[in-house]
C-alpha cells in the first residue's frame, strides 16, 4: 500500500504483544466486530474505542505470538489499522494478516516512532516518514513481497480468490 | 497467494530435512535456502474453533468445493463439551459441515487434535502438512514438514490443494547425553526458549537431534515439536527412525516408510546449538512467558493454589505416567486443586488400565473432559487470582481465562510434586 498523501497517526505499544491481548480467548466464540471491541484491552483499555480508521500500531519486537487465531490480525482491519509497524512479527501471524488484509512493516527502528505522532509509509519503496514539526526523517523497512503486497490491495486471500474466480 | 517454483539450483548441495521435504512438496529435486516455493498439501487438519465455522461461510462465498475431502482431518477438540449456547452452536456447524461434505476422518470429542491425528497414523515422514493451530508442529516429530496456519489461509488450501513457503534455514539443536530421571522433553524445551526467546526460531525450520532425542518416546518427541509453536519457528522437525516406525505401525500404518530417506545430508548447511541433557534440571517459566524459563531450584518460596496437567503439550499418557510416578502413595497439599484433563480419550483409556489415572484420582486430582479445557481460556477456566503451575504450553496474561491469574510453566513431573508440597518443588526430592 503506497500512501503518501495522508498521514497516520501512531499508537505505540510494547514488546511480545500476544494473540491473547489482541483476540482474547474468552470472546473467540463471537464474531468478529464483539473480539474487535476487546482488541488489546489489557494493554491499552482505551485502544479500540478511540482508534480511528487510518491510525498505525506501532510496537516492540515479536509482535503476534502465540495462537493461529486470525481474529488477532482480523480486529486491526476490522478497527480500521492501517498497518501495523515492528522490529519483528510471529511468523504465523506475519501470515495471518496478509491473508486477511492487513499490513505488517518490518521496521528496525520501529521503537523510536513516538505515540501520538504523525507518520507517512510506503510499503513497496521500504520506508517510513516522520512528520515532526517540518522535519522529514525516514525510517526504512523491508520490502514485502508483491504477492504480499496483491493480498493486501484485494483486502486479504479471499477477496483475492473472488477476483481471480471472476477475471 | 502463490508463487513460482521455476528457479533451480544449479548444484544440489547437501539438503536438510526440511529442504528434503519441501523440495518433494513443491515437485523439485532440490530447494534453496530463501526461495518462496509453492507446495502441494498432503493433509490439512483443522479443528471446531478454526475449521467449519470460519470455512464453510468462506466457501459459500466463493462457490467452491474442497480439493480433496479425503485429506481433510477434522478434530472437534475446542467447544467440547459444550458448555453455553454459543459453543453448541460452533460444535453443531462443525459436526453438521462434516456430514453434508462426507468427509472420511472427523474425531469427535476424543481429544486434543495434534495428539488424535498422529494416533490414527495420519502424519507420516515425508508428508507436508498444514493445521488450522499453531501447535500444529507437533506433527514434525514423525518428520513431516507441519505447520500452523490461520482460517483465512486454510481456505486457500481447502479449495486450492496449495500453499506457499520461504524455504527456511535451519536450526540444528543438538542435545548430547541423556536426561536424568525426572527431567523430559517439556524441560528440554522451556530451556531452549528461556534462553533463545520466544522469536528464538525467527520463524525458520528447527531440527532436534543428538543423542537424548533420540532416546525419547514419540510422545516426548511431540512436546518437543509442539513448542516449536512458543521458540517461534515454523516447524519443529525429528529426523524418522525406529522408534517413529513403531508407533506408526502400532497405530496402524501398513505404507512403506523410508526413514532413511528424510534424514538431513551430512555437511548440509544449517546453525548448529549444543546442549548436555545431562546437566538439565527441571525448568519452570514464570508468569507470563514461557521465555521466563529458570532451574526450578531458583523458585524457593512459591505458593501454589492450582495445579493443571492438560493440552496437547502436557496430558499426554507418557505425561500422565510422569505425574503417576510422584502421586503415587502421595496425597495433595491442603488448599491445593489439581485438574487433570488428558490429552486423548485413548490416552485416558491407556492410563485406566495401567493404574495410572487412579493413581492420580487417589491424590486427590479432578479428571475433566479430554479437550483444550482450560490450556485456551475457551472454557473450565482457572480461578481468578489464582496461582497455577501448568503443564500447558503458554502461560500469557489472560490465557487460561482468568486476567488476574499467575501461571507457572512446567513439566508434569514437576507440576505433580509442586501439588504435593503445595509450592513450587523439585520434582527429583520425589523420586526415590
Amino acid at each position: 500500500m503506497t500512501d503518501h498523501t495522508s498521514t497516520h497517526r501512531v499508537w505505540r505499544v510494547g514488546a511480545d504483544i500476544d494473540t491473547d491481548a489482541l483476540a482474547p480467548g474468552a470472546y473467540m466464540k463471537f464474531g468478529i466486530d464483539e473480539i474487535a471491541r476487546h482488541c488489546l484491552q489489557r494493554v491499552r483499555p482505551e485502544f479500540a474505542a478511540q482508534v480511528q480508521p487510518g491510525d498505525v500500531l506501532v510496537a516492540g519486537p515479536n509482535f503476534g505470538i502465540g495462537s493461529s487465531r486470525e481474529q488477532a490480525a482480523a480486529a486491526l482491519v476490522r478497527l480500521g489499522v492501517a498497518a501495523v509497524i515492528a522490529p519483528s512479527f510471529n511468523g504465523l501471524y506475519f501470515r495471518n494478516a496478509f491473508n486477511v488484509g492487513l499490513l505488517l512493516l518490518t521496521c528496525p527502528q520501529a521503537e523510536s516512532l513516538a505515540d501520538g505522532e504523525r507518520i507517512t509509509f510506503d510499503a513497496t519503496a521500504g520506508r517510513v516518514v516522520r512528520e515532526q514539526g517540518g522535519a522529514h526523517s525516514e525510517l526504512h523497512c523491508e520490502t514485502v513481497p508483491a504477492f504480499l503486497m496483491d493480498m493486501v490491495r484485494a483486502g486479504g486471500l479471499l477477496n483475492l480468490l473472488k477476483q481471480r474466480q471472476t477475471s | 497467494m502463490s508463487a513460482s517454483n521455476a528457479h533451480q539450483p544449479q548444484t544440489h548441495q547437501p539438503q536438510t530435512l526440511a529442504q528434503k521435504l519441501i523440495a518433494a512438496a513443491c515437485g523439485r529435486p532440490a530447494v534453496d535456502e530463501g526461495e518462496i516455493v509453492t507446495c502441494a498439501v498432503d493433509l490439512a487438519m483443522f479443528h471446531d474453533s478454526s475449521g467449519p465455522r470460519r470455512l464453510q461461510p468462506m466457501l459459500e462465498e466463493l462457490g467452491a468445493s474442497l480439493w480433496d475431502p479425503a485429506k481433510i482431518v477434522l478434530v472437534i477438540d475446542h467447544y467440547v463439551p459444550e458448555s453455553d449456547d454459543e459453543s453448541r452452536r460452533i460444535v453443531r456447524i462443525a459436526r453438521d459441515w462434516a456430514a453434508g461434505q462426507q468427509l472420511p476422518n472427523v474425531y469427535d470429542s476424543v481429544g486434543i487434535c495434534h495428539v488424535v491425528v498422529p494416533q490414527h497414523g495420519h502424519i507420516r515422514p515425508g508428508m507436508f502438512c498444514v493445521g488450522g493451530d499453531s501447535h500444529s508442529p507437533t506433527g514434525g516429530a514423525f518428520g513431516a514438514y507441519m505447520f500452523g496456519i490461520g482460517s483465512t489461509e486454510m481456505l486457500g488450501v481447502a479449495v486450492t490443494g496449495q500453499i506457499w513457503v520461504k524455504v527456511p534455514r535451519t536450526l540444528m539443536m543438538r542435545w548430547g547425553g541423556r536426561l536424568a530421571a525426572g527431567v523430559t522433553a517439556k524441560d528440554m524445551m522451556l530451556h531452549m526458549i528461556g534462553r533463545y526467546g520466544m522469536n528464538g526460531g525467527r520463524y525458520q525450520a528447527v531440527e532436534f537431534c543428538g543423542e537424548a532425542v533420540r532416546a525419547l518416546s514419540m510422545q516426548e518427541r511431540m512436546t518437543l515439536s509442539n513448542m516449536s509453536a512458543e521458540l517461534g519457528s515454523q516447524v519443529g522437525l525429528i529426523a524418522p527412525d525406529d522408534t517413529t516406525a513403531a508407533y506408526l505401525r502400532q497405530a496402524g500404518v501398513t505404507a512403506e516408510l523410508d526413514l532413511a530417506r528424510w534424514q538431513s545430508d551430512a555437511g548440509a548447511d544449517a546453525e548448529w546449538r549444543d546442549f548436555d541433557a545431562a546437566s538439565l534440571a527441571p525448568q519452570v517459566a514464570a508468569p507470563h512467558s514461557p521465555a521466563n524459563a529458570r532451574d526450578v531450584d531458583e523458585y524457593p518460596d512459591v505458593p501454589l493454589q492450582v495445579a493443571y496437567i492438560g493440552a496437547c503439550t502436557g496430558a499426554k499418557l507418557d505425561d500422565l505416567r510422569a505425574a503417576a510416578t510422584v502421586l503415587r502413595g502421595r496425597k495433595l497439599a491442603a488448599g491445593m486443586r489439581l485438574m487433570v484433563a488428558p490429552a486423548s480419550l485413548q490416552d485416558q483409556q491407556l492410563a485406566d488400565e495401567d493404574g495410572v489415572m487412579q493413581v492420580l484420582r487417589d491424590a486427590g486430582a479432578e479428571v475433566l473432559a479430554t479437550s483444550c479445557g482450560a490450556c485456551a481460556g475457551y472454557g473450565g477456566s482457572i480461578p481468578d487470582g489464582a496461582t497455577v503451575i501448568s503443564t500447558t504450553a503458554r502461560n500469557f496474561k489472560g490465557r487460561m481465562g482468568s486476567e488476574t491469574a499467575q501461571v507457572y510453566l512446567a513439566s508434569p513431573y514437576t507440576v505433580a510434586a509442586s501439588a504435593v508440597a503445595g509450592r513450587i518443588a523439585d520434582p527429583r526430592e520425589f523420586m526415590a
